[in-house]
Formats: C-alpha cells, structure tokens, sequence
C-alpha cells in the first residue's frame, strides 16, 4: 500500500452533502473487474456539469467535502476512482462509515473535522490557498489557520505511515491468536463447524 | 454486567483486544458476489495467499445478472465475463457458488437466510453494505469493501472499532397498509441519512416482535441509509422457526445446543444504549421518499418541502415546492430486491392488485429475490396475478434496484420502488426513484401515480 505521511497542495472544493458512492462512481462501471485506472470514471455523470471541480487531469491532493460524504453502497471503486485522480486526503464533517474504511486501505486519509473548521479550510481551498496535512503531528496546516488537529485510530495511522499490508500483517502477527479463538468457538458452539 | 445483543455479539468475537475500542474481530461467514470480490481473489494471488476456511463463505452473482430468460446467453460480454470470473474464482479457491441456472440463485441478503448460512449469534460480512440485512436474525452482520473480503478469506478475522448502540423502540401496533418498509423509512427519516453512522441499531418494542422474519430483514436492510453498518433485531421463536431445516442450518443435537444459545442472546432487561429513541407504530402513515436520498421522504398524506429546501434533489427529482406527493404521475414501478423482494413482499404488493391492470403509459416489473421466492410465488399463483394485470415476471436479481443489468431506466423516468436507494441515476442516468412499500408500489402501478394504498384497500 502506498504510504502516507505529508501531503501539501491545494485543495478542490465540493460542498454538497450526502455524496453517495454511486455519485461517485455509477454502478455501470462496476462491470470493470480491475481496479486501475478507474478515474476516468470518477462523478461520470456530474462533471460535465458547468464548474464541477473534480475531474480527468486533477492536480489537487486534497478534497474538502460536505457532509456523509461517499455514504451508501460498500462499492471500493469510489475511493480507487479518486485515488486514481491523485487525491489522498478528504476532509468532511461525516463520511459514509463504509468508505471511511476503505480509503485507509488504499493509501488515503480521510479526516473529520467539525463544520466550522471544514469551512475554514474550504474558504482556502476556494482562494487556492496551500493545506498542509501532517499525519504524524494529526494536524493540518493551512494559510493564517490555527493548526487544525484531528483524530485518526492509531492502528490506521500506523498502517499508512508505514504503508502495511492489513492482511498479511494480520497473518504475521496473529496466527496462533486466531487458531486459539478457532479451537475455542469449536468447543463452545461446534454447530458452527459442523 | 448487563449487555445489549451487540455487547455479546462483539465481545464472543474478539481474537485480539486492541486496546481503545478496537479489536481483532472474528468472522464466522462471507457472503461473495461477482462485482465486490474480482480485485479480493486478486490481492490474495498477489500475497500468495490461500482462503482459511472456503466453508465459510458462498458466493452467488446477482448484481450484473440478466433477468429475461435464463436459458439464453448473457447479451452484455461484460456482465457475462464478471460472472464467469466469479465461477472461476469460486473454483479455485474451493469456496461453493450457487450457479445462475440452478434453484438456488438469487440475492445475496435473500439467499442467506433462506440457506440457513445466516444465523443467530454469528458475524456475517459481505463486500455489500447492505449486508445489515442478516442482522434480522441476531447476528452481527455488515458490509466491507473488497480489500477487507480479501482479508476475511485469507484470515477469518477483521480489524474493527466497537460502535457505540442505539436501540429504536417501535411501540403499538402498525396501521393495515403500512409495512417495515414504512418503519424503515420513517426511522431513517427521524435520524437522518448519518444519524446512525457510527452506531450498531437495535429494534425492538411489540412492532417489531410482530413483524415476520421477513419484515425484520427489511427493516435491518435499510439500516444503512441512516448510516448504520449494522441493524439488528434479538433472535425469538420466529427465528429459530424459519431457520429450523434449512440446509445449511445446524440440525439434530446441534440444533438444539443452538437454539439454547441463542436464546441467551438477547438484551439484558437493563441493557444501557448509548442512544434511545421511541417510535409510535400507530402514528407512521406509508411513506414515499420525494428527494435523492432516503432520509428525504414524507407520509402519503403529506407535502414537499417548500421554496427553497433541498433545491438540487427537487430540482433533480422534478418536483414542484410545496405539492403533495400523492396524485404524482408515475412512468415505472418496480418490486423486488434485497429490500423487498421476498415471498411476503410479493403477496403483499399482489394482494392490492384485485383484478386491476397496470395502468396505460406504465412499465411494470416485479422481480423476485431469489430463485426459492420464485417457485413458491408461482406455487402460490402470484405470477399469475401479477401478469394478468400487466406486470413483468422477470428471474432474480438486483435488476433495477442497482442498474447495473440492461434493466435501466430512461432519463427522467419517475419510478415506484420498492428498493433501498433514491440517489441520482440509481435506476439509471438521470431517473427518478421514489422508494415505498410493495403495496404501494402495487397500487400505484394500478393507479398509474402515487396513491394512498389504504384507500386502495378499503
């Protein structure tokens, strides 16, 4: 996975809330079983809009998004698509839990701020103003802005400092701990390995 | 200590105690379908890694399926090839795919259940958020994305954070005419399209003791249009009865050593939640959703918002401010998936049929959720009824609750549906989805526009 540490850029702005992952990235394109290269595809059906921000040939890192943002279907595409674009951290007041997830799996950061400080940094954004965000210090740093710090799990935190493969460190580190749970739950409900 | 059913659910799956809310959770079952897992097979290739437990996991395609005929080829090579790598995949790992022309296929949230794969007490995932389904049962069920399907088949287990409870009491009695489907919406209405993000919701109260299994499943379905990976509602007798010979159900001693387990599973009388809320089950009238997300919906007897609300979904929608919502021309009505797609949803939307025919101008599909949903509609003579009255009767799937077969919606098109999802171009580019009820679905396919379904009934 890639890793994550310091991303510093401008920011595009996309206020709306309740962007849904099929906004994101509509279900026809779901039939593509790879998982490169899905950027093309990202808001397929909104940025022909006029002044939709996001789009082929993006050169911003960061997206400050509006509330319950990528809420909806589990689909990974929405964050391969806009990891595709070249963004790696998203900013919001919610995100759909789902997609939360799987941005930390694919080498993204998604932050959540409280509104005020979403807007704070959207008026940057919208200035073209410069965001720094700094995952070791927690803190995004940006134009005469306090630094702003935010929460993150310290596991996710570790995973993409260090760019750590979930599955096969999970493997590495717990194997006999899952065996044991195995040979436990076999004991106590063996209807579920019969 | 007192617990709720998500405190014992969590706590018998924990492997690992990860300090701060977070542990190394076990999971007993994966549901696979063919659009969430090609790039989960491909990360376990990549890491050289096998599937621990194939017993543990089913996989059956149900999104990109066609459903016309089965027994013709798959006219969309793309769809046709998702399918087949799903197969394929299955093959190689040594995990069971029920096959698109056998009695088995259908919805993943329909097939679980009805294999007896889903049960009480366990954690189920599936690359699917709506996935909370199962947790109709009593189980710990949610969606994942695939890079977390890779993980669950090569390890059995995920890393999660324990979610903080919410426990939604539906008490009294529903009104004839109004269904989960109804709960649901007007649930997710009262808290809003995030207001369960976070939280593993529990229902509960005489409503919900009152619903069929069924019922139940569509409730906990729709748990995650409030933002809530997880629904559940505490396994009681009418669990165990639906369950009980089912084949993937544990059966004989076992069943018993179960069934008494799963009797334990329930709220303690003095669980604490983090959140409460009360519904009275009397006072919700059937809902329809006017906007482009599934908080955004209003009882039949009641209007839009006014000037100047929600301006893009109404905008979208094609809705006048302040209009009722009743009386609104429909073009089509759809009644089937994972929401509303099983054999009580049938009979209910054909129960309001009565000899009517579908009105002029209106396309009418009903799709049932699974194979097994089909025989015994037919066994019943449903497909009988709804044809006779101009409904389509197609062969299961996600159809146009996803969109993703050549089951799509012009745009524009303003559509009765009984699925999960009113968001932009859902049902196709530029469409229009007004969730509701099978029954008022049915009536308004009959109607020709959105009606009150208990005025159709008297």
């Amino acid at each position: 996975m890639n890793r994550l540490e310091r991303v510093e850029g401008q920011a595009i702005s996309l206020p709306d809330a309740d962007v849904d992952t099929d906004v994101i990235y509509p279900a026809r394109f779901l039939l593509i079983t790879e998982k490169k290269g899905l950027g093309r595809y990202a808001f397929a059906d909104r940025r022909d809009e006029p002044g939709f921000p996001i789009g082929v040939g993006n050169d911003r890192p960061i997206l400050i998004a509006g509330p319950n943002f990528g809420c909806g279907s589990s689909r990974e595409q929405a964050p391969w698509a806009i990891g595709d674009l070249g963004i790696r951290v998203i900013v919001a007041e919610s995100f759909g839990e789902i997609f939360y997830s799987n941005c930390f799996r694919n080498g993204m950061l998604p932050i959540r701020l409280e509104r005020d400080r979403v807007e704070s940094l959207r008026r940057i954004a919208e200035a073209n103003g410069t965001i720094l965000v700094d995952l070791k210090a927690k803190a995004v740093i940006a134009g005469d802005l306090a630094p702003i710090a935010f929460e993150v799990a310290d596991d996710r935190r570790q995973a993409l400092l260090n760019g750590w493969n979930d599955t096969t460190r999970i493997l590495a580190l717990h194997a006999a701990d899952i065996a044991r749970f195995e040979a436990a739950q076999k004991r106590a409900a063996p209807w579920l390995w019969t | 200590m007192s617990r709720s059913l998500y405190d014992k659910l969590w706590d018998a799956h924990v492997v690992v105690d990860g300090g701060d809310g977070k542990a190394l959770l076990y999971i007993d079952r994966h549901l696979l379908h063919e659009v969430s897992t090609p790039q989960s097979f491909e990360a376990l290739r990549e890491d050289g890694l096998e599937v621990r437990r194939p017993v543990t996991q089913l996989a059956v395609a149900d999104h990109s399926v066609p459903t016309h005929d089965r027994s013709l080829a798959i006219d969309d090579p793309q769809a046709a090839a998702q399918i087949a790598l799903l197969e394929r995949n299955c093959a190689e790992f040594g995990i069971a795919y029920l096959p698109l022309q056998g009695n088995d296929q259908g919805i993943v949230h329909v097939i679980g259940p009805e294999q007896g794969f889903t049960l009480p007490g366990i954690t189920l995932v599936c690359g699917d958020s709506h996935t909370s389904t199962h947790g109709a049962f009593g189980a710990l069920a949610f969606g994942i994305g695939a890079s977390e399907c890779g993980t669950v088949m090569a390890t059995q287990t995920l890393w999660q954070t324990r979610a903080r409870t919410m426990r939604v009491t539906f008490t009294g009695a529903l009104q004839p005419g109004v269904s989960a489907k109804d709960m649901a919406l007007a649930f997710i209405a009262a808290v809003g399209s995030s207001g369960g993000t976070g939280h593993a919701v529990e229902f509960a109260g005489e409503a919900i003791e009152a619903l069929s299994m069924e019922g139940r499943m569509t409730l906990c379905n729709m748990a995650i249009e409030a933002g809530s990976r997880t629904g559940l509602v505490a396994p009681d007798e009418k669990t165990f009865a639906y369950l009980e010979g089912r084949p993937r159900a544990p059966s004989g001693e076992t069943w018993e050593a179960a069934v008494a387990h799963w009797r334990t599973l329930a709220s303690d009388a003095d669980a604490v939640f983090d959140r409460e809320i009360a519904i009275a089950a009397g006072e919700i009238a059937p809902q329809v959703t006017f906007g482009t997300s599934p908080d955004q919906a209003v009882s039949i007897d009641g209007a839009l918002p006014g000037d100047g609300a929600l301006k893009r979904p109404m905008q979208y929608m094609g809705l006048a401010a302040g209009a009722a919502i009743a009386g609104l021309p429909i073009d089509h009505a759809f009644i089937g998936s994972c929401t509303n797609g099983r054999l009580e949803d049938l009979r209910a939307a054909a129960s309001v049929i009565r000899g009517g025919h579908v009105a002029d101008g209106v396309r009418a599909l009903v799709v049932p959720g699974s194979m097994q949903v089909k025989r015994q509609a037919e066994a019943e003579g449903l497909d009988r009824v709804f044809k006779a009255a101009g409904f389509e009767w197609r062969e299961p799937g996600c159809s146009l609750c996803v969109a993703m077969n050549s089951d799509r919606l012009p745009a524009g098109a303003r559509c009765a549906s009984t699925s999960n999802r009113n968001f932009e171009g859902r049902q196709g580019v530029g469409s229009r989805t007004h969730l509701m009820s099978p029954a008022m679905v049915a009536a308004a396919a009959i109607a020709g526009r959105i009606v009150d379904v208990r005025e159709a009934l008297v």
